[in-house]
């Protein structure tokens, strides 16, 4: 246990050198930060300024600049959980279905006879026709619109679920349809939320989808979680509909293809629109904010090729018509059309503050939400609360080592030494390990990090303490030693396991801070374990070397 | 020769089991006095796992708990709690308070116009008081929450348990886990009376101190293991006795570090971990103590194989026979 190689002494050596040399860049926190959005900053836009230049050149690039990531409730910033609506989705699926099943059936009218759509739960479409004696023909239209899922679980079945009971049948999503959809709807919605959250511009905005249908969506650095939730909350669905009559009831009966939507500034008056879009915002290209002609906040947009095409052709055939903006199932705005508008640009305005409008030009350049979220759990911690606890985590860090120290120099004298220098590096190796790793620091972790200060010592007291036996029973030093080292040994490894499972429990079971703890505190196990069976080792073994004791007081 | 300080000294001799009864007695009965605590007087669960929306309002000038209370009472919510913050480091300009307000929406959090209806009247109260932390649970959330912290603490005391049998013996494990619950137990069961608030981060803590608890009783095994192959003849009871003395300056050594860093959190870590670390110094306490008093009593109970020589189960030896075995 006593003959360490020089390989193994310098790669000892080396590896703590390295953990201190990536635990520096945290002592000057503020400028390594302002030196890394710096660098990220000239790399995305590819302009220079001064200011950027200076942010840079504040750190040299030749050091490490990874720091610890601070969790929500050190920086402060937004937390929210989403859930996101799958069923709307279902719903639109159906009612888009109809359509094309209504014209399918009509065309045999001559032997099913009447058609028609009759009240059924969202999310399913029940058909009735007359004829019931020809259903089978019906459900076999139906099933033409079904298709084969494509996925590994859903194999072999069909999208379609339908069923068939007298004259009606009931169609819906099968189930396996249903996972599928609901996956992309997920999928779909995290991409979009992380556009409109990227295109504010905030700092390592964490979006990550939690199990089936929910988006945990964190936000440092934002004022609150309501600012995020305006943000998130909308879905932004723009479409460009023709007006087929404006009228002040909103139970107005609408004709077949048509809806009545509810103007968004002027109460009491509702609109008659045709239900198929001329144009969707799904074909915008840019959205800027802007001025309209009377100097009120506007957004000027731009179609895509095909979007202009016919929004161009729409508007020159209806010179004089009124056009509804709709926006989530609101008409912004009607203006009617005084010429065609073939470049493909337009604007949109109506009562909104500036902020509003860059608002909603940000969430038209991110796209539509597929569908709705529900907010679950909302979290807002002000930065000055971060702040304080970052300070009070310090402070108390600080005092417990230096604590712990004197209490183990007090019980070990110089072999205490060495394990409290076994501590300071055990510190300093978790918040490297963590920068590298890019792990979140979170309040809890700040305590498990002053708990492993605590704990750390364990291993080097199990062996102190065995060998403070061994000496009792008589034994040459570098013999009580090197006992000492090797009894322990299976003592300190099933300690740390049983720790380990409890941190791994954490880990995968909980959320946030909790998660945050489980880091720190599993690193701290790895690091502790290393320092207490490698590094006190080493500084005994040297120690031995230079000064060949014969007796050892411990 | 040089100064050590030795909490405890070279040579003990402590009949730990002389008043087994007395100990083990007292650890039984608080676990039932807990029991009985967390079903009567209940927890002071936080919006994590009850739903709903806690502000923590900060304001350089003091106030009156009772005129935030009149200030909000008119808004019509009828679960509403205000209590003041105190910590050592807040001067006479830092005025701190905790206001809780129940679920009000069946799926979702706090709505943001009730949020601002709060903000509102609160600033009319005090035009200088900041809003720190606002956070809002809704209890389709909480409820999952609470779940998946019973299923935590499960998987946690199950996990470690495996891993014991795995390395020493099944008696061991059971000793093992019986210490662990009853250290959940106290510790919810401290909770419990204080009225600490409970929430997910007193899991972390729960988790943590089983970790530690069961480190110590870990190395207590450990120490027993080697001496029932060293001492083949000596009575189990002897044994443990004179393991528990062997270990026990490393036992107060260890416990006496932590809850040196615990203590250092607890007074300077600020009041937003508090109860975290109540929680976790606690349970490094009553884990010390569980190891010495309950984990080895439960295997004393059970007995052990002593011949770790042999396979045959029959050779296991009772303590009560207190046979030689060649």
């Amino acid at each position: 246990m006593l003959q360490i190689d020089r390989w193994k002494r310098i790669l000892i050596i080396g590896l703590c050198i390295i953990g201190i040399g990536f635990a520096v860049p945290n002592l000057f926190y503020g400028t390594v930060e302002s030196h890394n959005d710096a660098v990220a900053e000239i790399e995305r836009t590819g302009v220079e300024t001064p200011e950027l230049a200076a942010a840079r050149d504040g750190w040299p690039s030749w050091l490490p600049s990874s720091v610890v990531a601070l969790g929500l409730d050190l920086r402060g910033g937004a937390h929210l959980l989403g859930e996101v609506r799958v069923a709307e989705v279902h719903k639109a699926r159906m009612d888009a279905l109809w359509p094309e099943l209504r014209r399918a059936l009509a065309d045999e009218r001559a032997t099913l006879g009447a058609i028609r759509r009759t009240p059924s739960p969202e999310g399913t479409l029940r058909i009735e026709i007359e004829n019931a004696a020809n259903i089978a023909r019906a459900v076999e239209i139906v099933r033409g619109f079904s298709t084969p899922v494509t996925s590994l679980t859903g194999a072999g079945q069909q999208s379609l679920a339908i069923q068939q009971a007298g004259n009606a049948i009931t169609v819906q999503l099968s189930d396996a349809e249903k996972a599928v959809t609901d996956d992309r709807t997920v999928q779909q919605s995290v991409e979009i939320i992380r556009r409109r959250v990227d295109e504010v511009g905030t700092r390592e905005p964490t979006i990550v989808r939690q199990g089936a249908d929910r988006i945990l969506i964190q936000v440092p650095g934002i004022g609150s979680a309501e600012e995020l939730k305006a943000l998130i909350g909308t879905t932004a669905k723009l479409t460009f509909n023709s007006v087929v009559a404006t009228g002040t009831a909103p139970q107005a009966r609408p004709g077949v293809g048509q809806l009545v939507l509810p103007s968004a500034d002027q109460d009491g008056v509702f609109y008659t629109l045709d239900e198929n879009p001329v144009v969707t915002g799904e074909e915008l290209t840019n959205a800027m904010p802007g001025t309209d002609p009377n100097g009120q906040p506007a957004v000027d947009f731009t179609f895509n090729p095909s979007g202009a095409r016919k929004f161009g052709a729409y508007t020159s055939a209806n010179i004089g018509q009124p056009f509804a903006i709709v926006l989530d199932d609101q008409v912004i705005s009607a203006p009617v059309i005084r010429s065609a508008i073939p470049g493909g640009t337009g604007q949109i305005s109506g009562s909104m503050d500036f902020d509003g409008a860059n608002r909603l030009a940000v969430l038209l350049r991110a796209g539509a939400l597929p569908a709705q979220l529900d907010f679950l759990e909302e979290r807002t911690i002000g930065p000055e609360l971060g702040q304080d606890s970052i300070d009070a985590g310090r402070v108390s860090s600080v005092i417990a080592t230096a604590a712990v120290v004197a209490y183990m120099i007090a019980s070990y004298g110089l072999f205490g030494a060495f394990a409290s220098i076994s501590v300071i590096l055990n510190v300093i190796l978790i918040l490297s390990v963590m920068s590298v790793m890019g792990a979140t620091l979170t309040l809890p972790g700040i305590a498990g990090i002053v708990l492993t200060v605590g704990t750390a010592v364990d291993a080097n007291v199990i062996i102190y303490e065995r060998i403070r036996e061994e000496l009792r029973a008589g034994k040459r030093v570098a013999k009580a030693i090197s006992d000492g080292f090797n009894e322990a040994m299976s003592a300190i490894i099933d300690a740390n396991v049983t720790s380990f499972i409890a941190a791994a429990v954490m880990f995968f079971l909980g959320s946030g801070p909790v998660k945050g703890f489980a880091v720190t505190l599993t690193i701290g196990l790895v690091t502790s374990v290393f320092t207490a069976l490698f590094l006190t080792r080493l500084m005994i073994v040297l120690w031995l070397e230079w000064r060949k004791p014969k007796e050892l007081i411990l | 020769m040089a100064f050590r300080l030795k909490l405890v000294p070279d040579h003990t001799r402590i009949d730990f089991f002389r008043w087994q009864w007395l100990t083990f007695g007292t650890s039984m009965a608080a676990m039932l006095a807990s029991v009985i605590l967390i079903f009567t007087v209940g927890l002071n669960f936080g919006i994590d796992f009850k739903g709903g929306t806690t502000i923590r309002t900060e304001s350089p000038t003091a106030f009156e708990v009772g005129d935030y209370r009149n200030a909000l009472s008119d808004l019509g919510f009828s679960d509403l709690a205000i209590t003041e913050v105190f910590d050592p480091s807040f001067g006479a300009d830092r005025n701190v308070a905790m206001i809780r307000i129940g679920t009000t929406d069946e799926t979702g959090s706090v709505t943001p116009e009730e949020l601002n209806r709060i903000e509102a009247a609160l600033q009319q109260v005090d035009p200088e008081i900041t809003f720190a932390a606002v956070e809002s649970v809704g209890p389709k959330v909480s409820a999952e929450l609470i779940q998946t912290a019973f299923y935590a603490v499960g998987a946690a005391c199950l996990g470690i348990m495996a891993y014991i049998w795995l390395r020493f013996e099944w008696q061991f494990s059971i000793g093992a886990v019986v210490s662990l619950i009853h250290d959940v137990l106290l510790t919810v069961g401290l909770f419990s009376l204080f009225q600490l608030k409970f929430d997910l981060t007193t899991i972390a803590a729960l988790l943590t101190t089983l970790g530690f608890s069961c480190n110590d009783t870990v190395v207590v095994f450990d120490r027993l293991r080697e001496n029932l192959m060293k001492y083949k003849t000596r009575p189990l009871i002897d044994l443990m006795n004179l393991t528990t003395n062997e270990t026990l300056s490393r036992t107060i050594m260890t416990a006496v570090t932590t809850a040196i860093a615990l203590t250092a959190m607890l007074i300077f870590g600020g009041d937003v971990i508090r109860d975290f670390v109540i929680a976790m110094l606690f349970g490094v306490i009553v884990g010390c103590y569980s190891t010495i008093y309950v984990a080895k009593n439960i295997v004393l109970w059970l007995g052990v194989k002593r011949d770790w020589s042999k396979k045959d189960p029959k050779l296991a030896a009772s303590p009560f026979e207190n046979a030689e075995r060649p």
